[in-house]
């Protein structure tokens, strides 16, 4: 890790002390999964209260009747009861958890054969070790308090149901130096192990142990960015790189390389993972396992740094780093927030500098360089979708607006996206919003650009997108695109507020700017489809759904993944043009799951889930049973353009504009 | 081994539309962007890998107006090691085999093992490698989709021929191939990549600095000439079926009945 | 005069089709001229293919060597050389083969070179005018070729109408001595093996109906409703190069000049834009449907059916009402 790249992360301490008491201390993600929850939830509440006693078992050794500054009086006499019960439980657990791991074996720790072999000997041969500590010290204990018991010595509180109390129990009738020498080896075991459980302890996923609290301290703050290339180089100072991204080990930051030794190999994250789950050669648990591994080869902690296999031809493969959608589930999901997003971009930053880039994905970024948009569709077309429109202002010399509708290239160039644009368009005016777009001088917002790894090409982009917005003057600014939406908000500096559509129509339906009609057909069913863009990464669930619940009569319902664990559709920009391998689609999936919601109608609040989704209903022969639809388009259909005022932008409008609604 | 690799700097026609201008002389080059040569693209990777294989250097070449210099930076920043650039007043106008003759004095000029073109580019005649070889009297192969090096002065090479066949042959060096897309996938050149060789210095080299009578290039030599530009006018074409979907598809039906291709 | 030189093109000592559009073709140029056929290869295979040509042609020219069993360009071409008056005007079809021995020859010949012509206009004494096609056939263009010094022209297949009579009984003359006094050429690139192309488990050539498909499809994923035509119709599954070139089929269903030659009944091109190269694998005049969501696209030239839809929403329905309509 001394030779890793800079990462700062010593900084905002306030927010990484409270996100550290939250996930760490009070293992806020562990309950995700309830039953490995509960069972990590006692062990790692048990190892707390533990270790006290561990360290004074250690002393106890050398200096008799040791006890810890603060636990010799009556606190003390109060811990050893609790650390029993603790004790006691955590034995317990240990059992369950191994029953669970060697007999259920549950999916989510399965090895595929390519990765190695299964990983369960030594995580049964961790419980053991913990088991043999709680057993060793009952032992220890039982054996002085049968003998205190005996001599009718005054003995600390026993509990009758803790493993003290058994062991007491059990040991009772034997003789005194039967007790000593149980008492003995009961110290000399639970020391052994102990020891040798701290020298282990490092070399597998029990390091965790250790690192997971400063992993969690050291976490990743901002939610939805990307990191810059070095965190140590400036923008202006890029070009002066030698080498882009993540090639070798040591291109990590030492934070990632925290990352790799922490994992404690749970699977929830792979399990969660959509690119997993179609058979794309990703599994985000095996990225931190390999490179951990691959880390203990270079870095033994006996010999010498060695020359192993290089990172993208021996330890990690192409597909497997563009397979990722980069929805941002495992990162949702690691109760160790170990981050993967950020990995998955340096590693293509890599591989982009080698040119070692898809041919499938080398068209729509040559185009993107061309003409500012992935499918090489001229400039001059991109505002085509409005010229009928005549409420649509093109923003320049000729026309200026408080609002700027950021459009973004699928909406602009997509026959049936389009569709989108010109209902986003209406619902705008319909709700008096004073707005234009920027036309054939807006370009891709280059968020896909940034996340594939040509940081400069997302650059150029973005410059010029910047410039453009501030040439028009607008003081705010909000797209249908949740993609465009995460960029502007996160890649871009220096622009006015952005708002998804959603949080605009959320505003305007509560302060009763816009209403919506009753739902004709009583028989639809309509379920919302969370965007990874718009839920995960910026955190907006509700407002979407209050827009849809503001529908009278409408009849919604929640597919078994929704909100933080939405299933991703298949991905977004460059996604679309990537061929990756695998058995079956996301959308397909997706498709599915509403099937089993039982809904007819799938709401999606982003172009990209609209075509991987409606591409699926196609696909799974689903056409005329089920139906996409985006938030726009329905609340379109809704509007109860009667109950509207004047739908031109009036002097109250537009202070509306002005006051920020 | 030297490889000069030899490139053009096309219209993307993509997504473009490419219509003819209202005069009738030209293509409507306005909103058009360039590229270099698809072909020649796979051509310079090859020569890139043959080179990271075997040794020696790349050089790229390409006949043509200052804009020219664009995709001779791009195939440098690809991997090539040197770029020239043919310009001169005299060579514009030429015909393809005015461009082999400059070609072939640039071939001398430099000392050439293995001479690589693309099979052919936005005019398909796929001409200038052929002539190049004859004027240079050196081996030549079409198409080529395959190339091994097999010895101090022999290739292995494959030709993509009729119904997808392959045609094996051996073939001595010095030569020029022409080479088809698909013999390999080209890498990725970033802005990253183009920027790091944007003060790489590319040497002009008009008709005097290779030793080439005017009158044997630009319009002067050409024994082909456009004349004009023009849409075509085809025939009847099809007959579009129209109305609704279901509409179109009886239509369709009771068509494929009568042909006896439903029963 | 120039003298009218017809390269004729065979395989497995069979003629080939594009011989009778040479003679066409070379009546365009020089209506008074005698045309010359020329055939190079081994003597088993030369003899049936001068037989058929004499039909055609007045004179034909018989090179048979065993040197030239296998067509390599890099021995005709020096051979072609020595026996080809200067000035001549020599006529081949544009393909694989000629790619390889056309321009060189012009250079040898010190002929001008005019290739893949579409079509001629006029004779303007020495000035050729002449139609090409430009950018993948987008647009065409007029050239003026300079005959003054003889030319090579190649021919695209299939553009110019072949001459189908065959009533003449040409005289055959073996220029084998002539061409081979020099010795056989140095060899300076030598054939060692043809591969043929993997043999998939449908051979589309002999299939009487094609649902062929091309990049409309837009996702791998999608070609299940091709097959679900396929299946309805009871025919054969093809596509363009484009689907193999993307690994969706294998080569063996790709029809084109660098795939196969099919000569169906019935053609249905789906989300296929008409390029020539595609429409060159395709002989023998089929009923052509073509379904594309471009208005534009060429393949509604060549069609006899056009419907202009995308091929996504159009084709799961025809299926369907084929289906119905089967049972």
């Amino acid at each position: 890790m001394c030779l890793a790249s800079f990462d700062p992360r010593i900084n905002r301490l306030a927010m990484r002390i409270g996100a550290t008491v939250r996930y760490a201390l009070a293992q806020y993600r562990q309950p995700r999964y309830p039953l490995a929850g509960i069972l990590h939830i006692f062990l790692f509440v048990g190892f707390v209260i533990l270790s006290l006693r561990s360290i004074t078992l250690v002393f106890l050794g050398i200096i008799e009747g040791f006890t810890l500054p603060g636990l010799g009086g009556a606190l003390g006499n109060v811990y050893m009861v609790v650390k029993d019960i603790a004790a006691t439980i955590v034995l317990i657990t240990c059992l369950i958890a191994m029953i669970r791991r060697g007999v259920f074996k549950p999916k989510r720790y399965d090895v595929p054969a390519r990765y190695g072999k299964n990983h369960t000997t030594e995580a049964v041969f961790v419980l053991l070790l913990i088991s043999g500590l709680m057993v060793s010290d009952a032992l220890f204990e039982g054996s002085l308090v049968a003998y205190q018991f005996q001599s009718h010595l005054e003995t600390e509180m026993v509990l009758p149901m803790t493993l003290k109390g058994m062991a007491a129990a059990v040991l009772a009738p034997n003789a005194a130096s039967t007790l000593q020498a149980v008492h003995m080896a009961a110290y000399l075991s639970h020391e052994l192990i102990f020891f040798f459980f701290l020298c282990f302890l490092p070399l597998g996923k029990h390091f965790h142990v250790i690192t997971s609290f400063f992993n969690v301290f050291f976490m990743k703050l901002d939610k939805g960015t990307v990191k810059p290339v070095k965190w140590d180089v400036s923008e202006e100072q890029l070009d002066g790189l030698e080498s882009f991204g993540v090639k070798k080990l040591e291109d990590f930051t030492w934070k990632h390389m925290l990352d790799f030794y922490s994992c404690a190999d749970c699977g929830r994250c792979s399990d969660n993972c959509p690119a997993n789950a179609v058979g794309r050669p990703l599994s985000p648990r095996f990225i931190s396992i390999k490179c951990r591994d691959a880390l203990f080869e270079r870095y033994p902690l006996w010999s010498g740094a060695e020359n192993e296999k290089t990172l993208m031809d021996g330890v990690l493969e192409d597909d497997e780093i563009w397979s990722c959608t980069t929805c941002g589930a495992c990162e949702e999901e690691c109760p160790l927030l170990i981050e993967y997003i950020d990995k998955i971009v340096d590693l293509r930053r890599g591989l982009v500098d080698e040119g070692r880039v898809p041919q499938s994905l080398q068209k729509p970024f040559s185009a993107l360089e061309k003409r500012g948009n992935p499918y090489g569709k001229m400039e001059k077309k991109r505002s085509e979708w409005a010229k009928d429109l005549g409420y649509v202002k093109v923003l320049g010399k000729k026309a200026s607006a408080q609002t700027l509708y950021f459009v973004d290239s699928i909406t602009s160039f997509d026959d049936r996206i389009q569709e989108i644009a010109r209902a986003t368009a209406r619902v705008l005016q319909g709700a008096g919003v004073d707005f234009g777009i920027l036309g054939s001088a807006e370009m891709d917002s280059g968020h896909e650009v940034r996340r594939f790894g040509e940081e400069m090409l997302f650059l150029e982009l973005r410059n010029r997108n910047t410039e453009a917005i501030l040439e028009s003057g607008v003081k705010k600014i909000v797209t249908a695109d949740p993609h465009a939406f995460n960029a502007l908000r996160h890649d871009y500096k220096g622009i006015p507020e952005v708002e998804h559509i959603c949080q605009v129509l959320e505003r305007k339906l509560v302060s009763g700017r816009l209403r919506l009609k009753k739902i004709e057909d009583p028989h639809v069913v309509y379920t919302y489809h969370d965007p990874c863009y718009l839920g995960r990464h910026n955190g907006i669930y509700e407002a979407p759904r209050r827009v849809l619940d503001a529908i009278p009569g409408i009849r919604r319902v929640e597919m078994e993944r929704s909100k933080d664990r939405s299933f991703c559709c298949g991905g977004g920009g460059l996604m679309l043009f990537y061929e990756p391998i695998e058995e079956t689609r996301m959308g397909k999936l997706r498709v599915e799951m509403a099937k089993k919601a039982g809904a007819t109608v799938i709401i999606t609040a982003c172009p990209f889930c609209m075509v991987n989704i409606e591409d699926a209903i196609k696909t799974s022969g689903l056409e005329g049973k089920m139906k996409a639809m985006d938030l726009v388009e329905l609340v379109l259909q809704q509007m109860d353009w009667g109950a509207l005022p004047n739908s031109k932008p009036t002097a109250e409008t537009h202070s509306e504009a002005k006051n920020g609604h | 081994m030297e490889i000069l690799v030899c490139i053009k700097r096309v219209p993307d026609t993509s997504e473009n539309e490419i219509t003819v201008n209202k005069e009738g002389t030209d293509i409507e080059r306005e909103d058009l962007v360039y590229s270099v040569n698809e072909w020649d693209n796979y051509a310079v990777e090859e020569a890139i890998r043959i080179r990271d294989k075997v040794g020696g250097t790349v050089t790229v070449v390409s006949l043509g107006s200052e804009e020219t210099e664009e995709v001779i930076r791009r195939e440098m920043a690809m991997g090539a090691d040197k770029g020239i650039h043919l310009m001169d007043p005299a060579l514009e106008g030429s015909d393809g085999r005015g461009i082999a003759v400059a070609l072939k004095a640039e071939v001398k000029k430099g000392g050439y093992d293995l001479v690589l073109t693309g099979a052919q580019a936005d005019d398909g005649a796929g001409q200038v490698g052929g002539m190049l070889a004859a004027m240079l009297q050196r081996p030549f192969a079409a198409l080529v989709n395959h190339i091994e090096v097999t010895g101090a002065d022999t290739l292995r090479i494959g030709r993509e021929i009729a119904g997808g066949n392959q045609e094996f042959s051996e073939i001595r060096l010095p030569c020029v191939l022409s080479i088809q897309t698909g013999i390999n996938e080209p890498r990725y050149v970033g802005i990253r990549g183009i920027r790091k060789v944007a003060s790489v210095e590319i040497p002009i080299h008009g008709i005097s600095d290779i030793a080439v009578p005017a009158e044997t290039v630009g319009k002067t030599g050409a024994r082909v000439k456009r004349i004009d530009y023009f849409t075509p006018q085809l025939g009847k074409g099809a007959e579009i079926l129209e109305g609704s979907d279901e509409e179109i598809i009886d239509k369709l039906i009771e068509i494929l009945k009568s042909k006896g291709r439903i029963k | 005069m120039a003298p009218m030189i017809a390269y004729i093109l065979h395989k497995n000592g069979v003629i080939d089709d594009t011989a009778l559009e040479l003679k066409s073709a070379a009546e365009m140029l020089e209506p008074e001229a005698v045309p010359v056929a020329v055939v190079m290869g081994s003597k088993k295979d030369v003899e049936g293919v001068c037989q058929e040509a004499a039909r055609s042609f007045a004179t034909v020219w018989k090179i048979e060597n065993e040197a030239l069993s296998y067509p390599n360009a890099e021995v005709i071409r020096p051979l072609l050389s020595r026996i080809l008056p200067k000035g001549s005007i020599v006529l081949m079809p544009h393909e694989h083969f000629s790619m390889d021995l056309a321009p060189g020859l012009s250079i040898c010949q010190e002929a001008a070179y005019l290739p893949d012509a579409v079509g001629f206009e006029a004779r303007e004494g020495q000035s050729l005018r002449a139609v090409r096609e430009e950018f993948n056939g987008m647009v065409r263009t007029h050239v003026a070729c300079d005959l003054t010094q003889g030319a090579v022209i190649t021919l695209r297949p299939g553009a110019f109408t072949p001459n189908e009579r065959k009533d003449k009984s040409g005289q055959i003359i073996d220029k084998t001595p002539e061409a081979f006094q020099e010795g056989a050429p140095t060899l300076q690139r030598r054939f060692i093996e043809l591969v043929e192309a993997e043999a998939g488990d449908v051979d589309i050539t002999k299939s009487e109906v094609l649902v062929s498909v091309g990049r409309g499809i837009e996702e791998q994923e999608n070609l299940e409703i091709i097959h679900e035509l396929g299946k309805v119709m009871g025919a054969d599954v093809s596509c363009s190069r484009p689907i193999v070139d993307a690994k969706w089929m294998e080569k063996s269903r790709q029809v084109g000049t660098s795939g196969k030659t099919v000569k169906p009944k019935v053609y249905l091109a789906l989300g296929i834009s008409g390029s020539f190269q595609h429409l060159g694998g395709i002989k023998g005049s089929p009923f052509m449907v073509a379904v594309n969501k471009n208005p534009k696209a060429p393949i509604f030239h060549v069609a006899d059916v056009g419907v202009v839809a995308d091929i996504l929403d159009f084709v799961p329905k025809l299926s369907e009402k084929i289906g119905e309509a089967v049972k």
